[in-house]
């Protein structure tokens, strides 16, 4: 990846990987209770080793209350199943919707996608139209306003089934100039691209990540922007 | 060999397959059952897009309710956004003529099929495709998203019409050109230059080729026809992955641009065309059992590619790539190829 000053917003599938790495680290060290994005290993080829190091970073069964506007990162929904009981019986049993996030990296465009599915308590799919109910109240006019993003159902690229997406081509754009006003080291930015990226994309989702998670928050590109109230 | 053939390009648009159409029998209401429907799909060409050539034949048998149409071969939902011939090639090792489809009206997938209502989705799909690839040849999108509506639905109604003549006059406003040789530049092809560009190459060209891989794992056998049908769409893995030339002269051929995206199934030592084994890394995970590694002197393979297909055909390995991407590709300006691999069984 070059300086900021040539840089264009993408990142390489090698230093993809390595920011997959060192985000999933990071989100560890910050957060050791919760939910953790998992690094997925995939061959190119099923069923065979071909192509390692090729993969997409996870995070499951995420639970989304109905009376609060955004998803929180909670500790009632993590892999244990006593814990998961209580956020049960917490809230509604029938408003209770779960997500699975995977951020995986597209070849075409040279940046990371973000899928994600949701579902209701017992499994059942939630189609595009209801998932967006689930969104924080900005995101429709995040969508609105800016030409950079659009949401649409994809095949996932490994998994072969419908995942909803946020559309990858404009990512390269914001991403250049959520970077133009920092003055990071070529390592620098690519340890800062996926919490920056994920932090924009989350707003859309409703996804929140602890500032914590930029490290060094005074070079950290999220940090120079003003957040809209 | 010319880089671009006229009469190639024609060949593939004019390639279809024949298809019969069956209406799941849980659809059908009357007695006697509706007979099957023999349809051309052309192989650019898209599974909903036929659906009003169809359903005049089951609409008078057919339950009530709402419309969703989608097709299955052997009980096997299939993917719409993929052109008729992809799958065809993916799916049908040895052809079947006519191939034998099943059409559904109702009961719509959602788990396994993304939502398609018809010829507006699949042209959606395909100009997404088309940005995808004008974005990964020359670095943006614009040329697509500046369209004219007035080009856009030329565009569009050529491919739905199978109509290369419309196709190739929309074509050249596109600024997307052909692929030289050398598989690294493009340049404004001889019939553009007729209408008086000047530039004999195009600007901001990033050197990547758009491509899709569809690698389908299939029994170690050597009959094609032994090959049993697919079960399910796990077993298919889809690779998007534009292809780059970075050899420093020689012809860049087909094998040349497989080999970079599917390295592990070309060994070091590649002797001849048609010995298409290959030597890769052992891998435990694929069941080789441990003493059969022991016996080999040197690294056991564990695939081999066992057939390519583009547009039907099998081109011969040291085809110029450039000839494959100019002549074979899909109307979105993809080259679309079906890999059928196959893992060792034990011993040879």
């Amino acid at each position: 990846m070059a300086g900021p000053h040539k840089w264009d917003g993408t990142i390489s599938g090698l230093d993809f990987c390595e920011a997959a790495r060192t985000f999933s680290q990071r989100w560890k060290e910050v957060n050791p209770t919760l939910t953790h994005w998992v690094w997925i290993p995939r061959p190119m080829i099923s069923g065979s080793a071909i192509g390692e190091g090729v993969g997409y970073l996870s995070l499951e069964n995420m639970c989304h209350q109905r009376s609060t506007e955004d998803l929180v990162v909670s500790e009632c929904c993590s892999a244990d199943e006593e814990q998961s009981v209580d956020c049960a019986t917490l809230n509604d049993n029938r408003g209770t919707h779960f997500y699975d996030y995977h951020i995986l990296y597209n070849f075409s465009y040279n940046v990371p996608v973000l899928y994600f599915r949701g579902y209701q308590y017992d499994g059942q799919p939630l189609p595009l139209e209801r998932v967006k109910e689930d969104f924080p109240p900005h995101s429709s006019s995040i969508l609105k306003e800016s030409r950079w993003t659009f949401l649409t159902t994809e095949d996932h690229p490994f998994l072969r089934r419908p995942w909803h997406m946020l559309h990858p081509c404009g990512t390269r754009d914001w991403m250049k100039l959520l970077f133009s006003c920092s003055h990071l080291s070529e390592s620098e930015a690519v340890r800062q691209y996926l919490p920056s990226w994920l932090s924009v994309v989350g707003q859309v989702v409703g996804f929140n990540l602890p500032l914590a998670i930029h490290e060094g928050l005074s070079s950290s590109p999220v940090t120079n922007w003003v957040q809209p109230s | 060999m010319e880089i671009c053939s006229e009469e190639a390009v024609k060949y593939v648009w004019e390639g279809a397959i024949p298809l019969q159409i069956h209406l799941h029998e849980s659809e059908v209401t009357t007695l006697p059952p509706p007979a099957p429907v023999l349809v051309l799909g052309y192989r650019i060409g898209y599974l909903p897009l036929l659906i009003p050539q169809i359903k005049p034949h089951f609409d008078s048998t057919l339950p009530p309710g709402v419309d969703t149409v989608w097709f299955d071969y052997k009980g096997v939902p299939l993917k719409w956004y993929i052109p008729t011939g992809v799958l065809f090639d993916l799916l049908c090792p040895e052809p079947e003529r006519p191939w034998n489809l099943t059409v559904h009206f109702r009961g719509y997938p959602g788990e396994l099929l993304t939502p398609c209502d018809g010829e507006e989705a699949v042209k959606w799909s395909f100009i997404n495709s088309l940005k995808e690839a004008a974005y990964i040849i020359n670095g943006n999108c614009k040329s697509i998203m500046n369209m004219s509506q007035a080009d856009q639905y030329e565009l569009w109604q050529s491919v739905l019409n199978g109509t290369l003549e419309n196709y190739s006059r929309v074509v050249p406003r596109l600024k997307l050109g052909v692929l030289r040789e050398d598989c690294k530049m493009r340049s404004i092809s001889r019939s553009q230059q007729v209408t008086g560009e000047t530039n004999d190459s195009l600007p901001n060209q990033t050197g990547r080729i758009p491509v899709r891989l569809y690698i389908r794992n299939v029994e170690d056998i050597d009959d094609l026809e032994g090959i049993g049908a697919l079960d399910s769409w796990e077993k298919i893995s889809y690779i998007n992955r534009p292809v780059e030339n970075h050899d420093e002269g020689g012809l860049f051929t087909l094998r040349r641009a497989m080999e970079s995206l599917l390295p592990e199934l070309f060994g070091p030592s590649s002797p001849s065309p048609g010995n298409q084994r290959r030597k890769t890394k052992l891998d435990a995970a694929a069941g080789e059992p441990p003493e059969a590694a022991q016996q080999e002197t040197h690294t056991a393979q564990v695939a081999r590619i066992r057939l390519i297909r583009v547009q039907g055909i099998v081109p011969g390995w040291d085809t110029p790539f450039a000839w494959v991407v100019n002549n074979l590709s899909h109307p979105d300006f993809f080259l679309h190829v079906c890999v059928l691999v196959s893992a060792s069984q034990g011993s040879h």
